[in-house]
């Protein structure tokens, strides 16, 4: 019988702050501009020039760190990472060692069993990112683009304290999303403004020393993270199964292949030989001002679905669905302040909503549907001008023309016809055509209302209300 | 010269993988001569050891009043392109030029593509 | 009348006032200067005539406190487009795409900026010699070294080959070539000065200063550069004062502290009489003399040379071949062509000193080297607090011994080292110091006297000083050439 294996993974987050300026310098952040053009003597590293920090930088660490549930560090400073790397234009990375920022935070996710689990936060800290190296194909050369290097960086370490490439997920998700809330990043994997890096290690169930650590390096999305560590954790089990040694190594997603390859074997350890940035002073942050600060932080997610649940009478899963992403909530406070059905609304967003949303992989506030629109559609549906069948194709339609849904159901008269006299009409031309089944109902085949109803509907070109439609049938067949 | 308390003195190896951190590349002469000097420098420095620094707290800063310098997050003129590669001793386009870079142990890195 | 180029910036100010001294005729003057002494000296490393004669011939540029007067600027502060090299070749060819701020700040005063001064390479050394150029020479016996690391600049100074110039002073080196050249040089209180485009050396101990014909020179032109920068972090947000307004001819109750670890067996006889002299001269004009105590004064070199070539080390990473200058040829890869461009980029000093930085930072090392400086850092800036409760300012020697013969100490770094062993507590604690010509060698060589004082109370320094040449001739006297 095989030995049963618990996973252990601790993630590393890299997050672009989205200041205007560079950490240190006043160059822009603007991504994907001409290379080499928001550069100037401080973030190329050149002799003479010196760092000053950005105030916006600062306060953003250390609201996303509050927010994080962290402790603030009295007394912060700035050391000097030293190591060769031609994207590195000094040979030493202003970041922090001994005394970051914060420490001490958590996150809390929803476990496999329904259940909380928290996820411990090591620590937060600021430093400053690289520049871009680019390789030609088949060149025996490289190229430096220096317009990255020196944004300000948040470096997010938990503690090793997922168990499985869900949880890892999980708490990505749950990371961005406050992060999102605090608007200090655009959070965008795919421009490089928020990275991952995962340590992963097995160990049989009960044992209480962690197992060989290999660092998983290169995932660019959320479900590239779960997939590098899925295919780790099989592969991990299966060399401790075929009896061989796991080495601690960094090994690279591969998302094309699916699967992770060795990069480097950490024989000889880095030594970067830390030690205080004599050209930053130290920064205090004393306990008004971190009070202050909190102060201005958000709603948070969590805060938020409790609020949803009390205020709307939201079930917690949907509560929590709908803070998950700061614009959805957004979306649907704003829905409910102009529509008292707060659960229809959320019904409506969780469902062909979000459906499209997803489909089409962007935001909500992209999909060119306002609340207002969103609302009216609702209201037609509350007063009967059209069926809720017939809202969710102009609700189709809305989303796929981007136009608004009251004009859709102008432009195409499909508003529902609920005047009574006009049903009954209807309903007398229908009788006098068909009376055989008029007759068959009579002599108690009940089946023939339903044949009556779908001629009544299809003479009102569909149009028809249907609950007033049987209502006057029955009526008018004199019952 | 009166002689200190010694400390570990520096040897060839040390030297040359202190050399190698700083990416510098020694001959045998200069090897012998920087590990005698350098062994020299450190029995002076270890003179420190004469003192008892358990509860000091460390100096990084001359002036230890200054803290919480900041700059406004305002935008700044940069350096043209041309201005900020024309010192290169090697330039392709509006990008700096490097050798190839072999992956050593290091420093691996995710790279754009 | 006297020639125009032997005189300090206050009295040319004056003549130009009066209209008997033009920019141009000083100008003229200095330049005749560096082409007939400079091959001898060799204080040089670029003389600008011609676009020193631009500035001269622009009206509009020729306002401010500083107008029309030639100054010198060090190899290692950044002028735009100017050749910048801190005597390496490693820099060789390099043309910063922008100003320091006391370049600006100089220009904004009408200062004229004659050229870059020989340096030691990186300011590693006391003696000029460690300079790519090859070595400055002292104008009082071209067979001696002129101090260093400023040695271009002091030298300069001293052969008239300039009126004023500015140096930088990391472990003494603006004090010790201006004590061994027979000039004033002044240490600021760090962040009394901006340090944005000083090529870096020890960050946290580098200040640039001036490098002057007498004191007066000195707080003219420290009242020019001094200030806080945006661009510094470390400079201090505090006001500039006009320094020569503290230049008061009286020491009537100044308190003079005298520390007894500084007399001691390696101070040449000379120098300590020289010094006792000038202590008892200020003495009689009313200072108050105390016996002061700096019980650490003995470690100070030990914990300058881990905290300062760490520092460098780090500092000095950034010359890789990468983004400017030199680059070696024939390299396999990245990492070979690092370690061919520092190789070969670097001279011996620089090698050694890194090396040495390296190694304290490194792991298992850092404890017992760079941690252990820093605490006895609070060690010796602990000391001078004490002091200067029972003092205003201490007096002391600036070097242990005259101007040595050039090569004499390049085969022993750590002797070499130990001639900064009283300029570099001042570094270790951030305070300002002052050197002043104090008198003469039996064999003519200059011999100065320092003076420090609380952080940012330049202006004792100044007081002090000022008094001391109104009733002295040594500041005046010139090296015969």
């Amino acid at each position: 019988m095989s030995v049963k294996y618990e996973t252990v993974i601790g993630l590393e987050v890299h997050l672009q702050l989205a200041t205007n300026t560079k950490a240190f310098c006043g160059c822009s952040t603007k991504f994907g501009s001409r290379p080499n053009s928001q550069v100037c003597p401080v973030c190329l590293g050149f002799p003479g020039s010196l760092p000053v920090l950005n105030e916006e930088a600062f306060r953003f660490a250390i609201k996303t760190a509050l927010a994080l549930n962290c402790r603030i560090q009295e007394l912060i400073k700035f050391d000097r990472k030293n190591y060769y790397y031609p994207d590195l234009p000094k040979n030493f990375q202003i970041s922090q060692y001994d005394m970051p920022l914060s420490y001490n935070g958590f996150v809390d996710i929803a476990a496999a069993d329904g259940r909380r689990k928290r996820i411990k936060i090591k620590r937060v800290h600021m430093e400053e990112d690289a520049g871009k190296l680019i390789h030609p194909k088949g060149e025996n050369y490289s190229l430096v683009d220096y317009n990255r290097g020196g944004m300000p960086l948040l470096e997010i370490v938990t503690e090793p304290d997922m168990n499985s490439p869900q949880e890892a997920y999980d708490y990505l998700t749950k990371l961005k999303s406050i992060l999102e809330y605090l608007k200090v990043s655009d959070c965008d994997m795919e421009k490089g403004s928020l990275r991952c890096d995962a340590n992963i290690s097995i160990r049989p169930e009960g044992e209480k020393k962690l197992g060989t650590k290999v660092e998983l390096k290169n995932m660019n999305s959320f479900k590239g993270v779960k997939a590098g560590l899925e295919y780790e954790v099989k592969r991990q089990v299966s060399v401790l199964e075929d009896k061989g040694k796991l080495i601690q190594e960094t090994r690279l997603w591969d998302a094309e292949k699916g699967v992770t390859a060795s990069m480097r074997t950490k024989e000889e350890a880095e030594d970067y030989r830390y030690f205080p940035e004599p050209d930053l002073v130290p920064f205090v942050v004393d306990k008004n001002e971190i009070e202050k600060i909190r102060e201005t932080l958000p709603e948070l997610p969590e805060a938020k679905a409790g609020r949803f649940q009390k205020e709307f009478g939201l079930s917690d899963y949907d509560a929590g669905v709908l803070t998950s992403q700061i614009d959805l909530a957004d979306y649907f406070e704003e829905c409910t302040k102009l529509y008292p059905d707060a659960k229809a609304a959320a019904n409506w967003l969780m469902g062909d909503i979000m459906a499209a949303v997803n489909a089409r992989n962007i935001n909500i506030n992209e999909l060119g549907l306002a609340p207002a629109a969103l609302v009216g559609l609702l209201k037609m549906v509350d007063s009967g001008s059209i069926s809720g069948t017939m809202a969710k194709e102009v609700l189709a339609e809305a989303i796929e023309t981007r136009s608004n849904p009251e004009d859709i159901v102008k432009k195409n008269g499909l508003a529902q016809i609920s005047d009574k006299g006009s049903i009954e009409e209807i309903v007398k031309n229908v009788l006098q055509k068909e009376t055989k089944s008029v007759n068959d109902y009579k002599g108690g085949k009940k089946t023939a209302l339903g044949f009556l109803v779908g001629q009544v509907m299809k003479a009102s070109k569909g149009k028809a209300n249907p609950v007033m439609v049987n209502e006057i049938l029955k009526k008018s067949l004199g019952e | 010269m009166i002689s200190y308390i010694k400390m570990k003195t520096i040897d060839d190896k040390t030297v040359k993988h202190v050399a190698h951190l700083a990416r510098l590349e020694l001959s045998d002469k200069e090897l012998k001569l920087y590990s005698a000097q350098l062994a020299s420098i450190l029995s002076y420095i270890s003179k420190l050891n004469e003192i008892d620094t358990a509860n000091v707290p460390p100096t990084s800063h001359a002036l230890t009043t200054l803290k919480n310098v900041f700059r406004k997050d305002i935008l700044r003129k940069s350096l043209e392109t041309d201005e900020a590669i024309k010192n290169a001793p090697a330039s392709e386009g509006d990008f700096f030029k490097v050798p190839q870079i072999i992956e050593s142990t290091d420093r691996v890195q995710d790279e754009g593509k | 009348m006297e020639n125009l180029y032997s005189l300090a910036a206050h009295r040319l100010k004056e003549l130009m006032v009066k209209g008997e001294a033009a920019p141009s005729a000083i100008l003229d003057q200095v330049f005749s200067r560096i082409e007939k002494f400079d091959p001898k000296i060799k204080a040089f490393v670029l003389a600008n005539k011609e676009k020193a004669k631009r500035s001269v011939n622009n009206p509009t540029k020729l306002k401010g406190k500083l107008a029309g007067i030639p100054v010198l600027m060090k190899d290692n502060i950044c002028v735009k487009d100017e050749v910048t090299t801190c005597a390496s070749r490693i820099l060789a060819g390099f043309k910063p795409p922008y100003d320091a701020t006391v370049v600006k700040k100089l220009e904004e005063e009408g200062a004229v900026l004659i050229g870059k001064a020989n340096m030691d390479e990186f300011a590693f050394g006391s003696s000029c010699e460690t300079s790519c150029y090859g070595p400055t020479k002292n104008p009082w016996d071209i067979t001696r070294i002129p101090g260093g690391s400023s040695g271009g600049s002091a030298a300069a100074v001293s052969a008239d080959e300039t009126i004023l110039a500015l140096g930088s002073d990391t472990g003494g080196s603006i004090r010790q070539p201006a004590a061994l050249c027979g000039v004033v040089g002044l240490k600021p209180t760090y962040g009394r000065v901006s340090r944005y485009g000083l090529i870096a050396f020890a960050s946290s101990l580098d200040q640039i200063g001036p490098i002057t014909k007498d004191t007066e020179d000195a707080a003219l032109l420290l009242s020019v550069i001094a200030g806080y920068d945006e661009m510094d972090s470390t400079s201090v947000d505090l006001p500039v004062p006009d320094y020569t307004k503290a230049l008061s001819k009286d020491v009537k109750g100044l308190r003079i502290g005298v520390p007894k670890e500084y007399f001691i067996e390696g101070l040449d006889k000379e120098i300590e009489a020289g010094v006792k002299a000038a202590i008892e001269l200020l003495r009689s004009l009313g200072a108050k003399v105390h016996k002061i105590s700096l019980p650490h004064t003995e470690y100070a070199v030990g914990t300058y040379y881990i905290v300062a070539t760490a520092e460098a080390s780090s500092n000095l990473a950034r010359f890789d071949g990468v983004q400017y200058a030199f680059r070696a040829g024939n390299s396999r890869d990245m990492i070979d062509m690092y370690i061919k461009t520092r190789s070969q980029g670097f001279g011996d000093e620089a090698k050694r000193r890194i090396l040495l930085g390296t190694y304290c930072l490194s792991t298992g090392y850092y404890d017992a080297y760079y941690l252990k400086a820093q605490k006895v850092r609070t060690k010796i800036r602990e000391d001078f607090d004490k002091a200067f409760k029972e003092c205003d300012c201490i007096i002391t020697p600036t070097s242990p011994t005259p101007a040595f013969k050039i090569g004499e100490k390049m085969n022993d770094p750590l002797s070499m080292y130990l001639s900064d062993i009283y300029t570099i507590p001042a570094n270790l604690a951030g305070l300002p110091a002052m050197s002043i010509p104090c008198g003469f060698s039996k064999s003519g060589l200059p011999i100065g006297m320092q003076i420090l004082a609380k952080a940012f109370d330049e202006e004792t320094i100044f007081r002090a000083a000022y008094t001391f040449e109104q009733y002295t001739e040594f500041h005046t006297k010139k090296p015969k050439l």
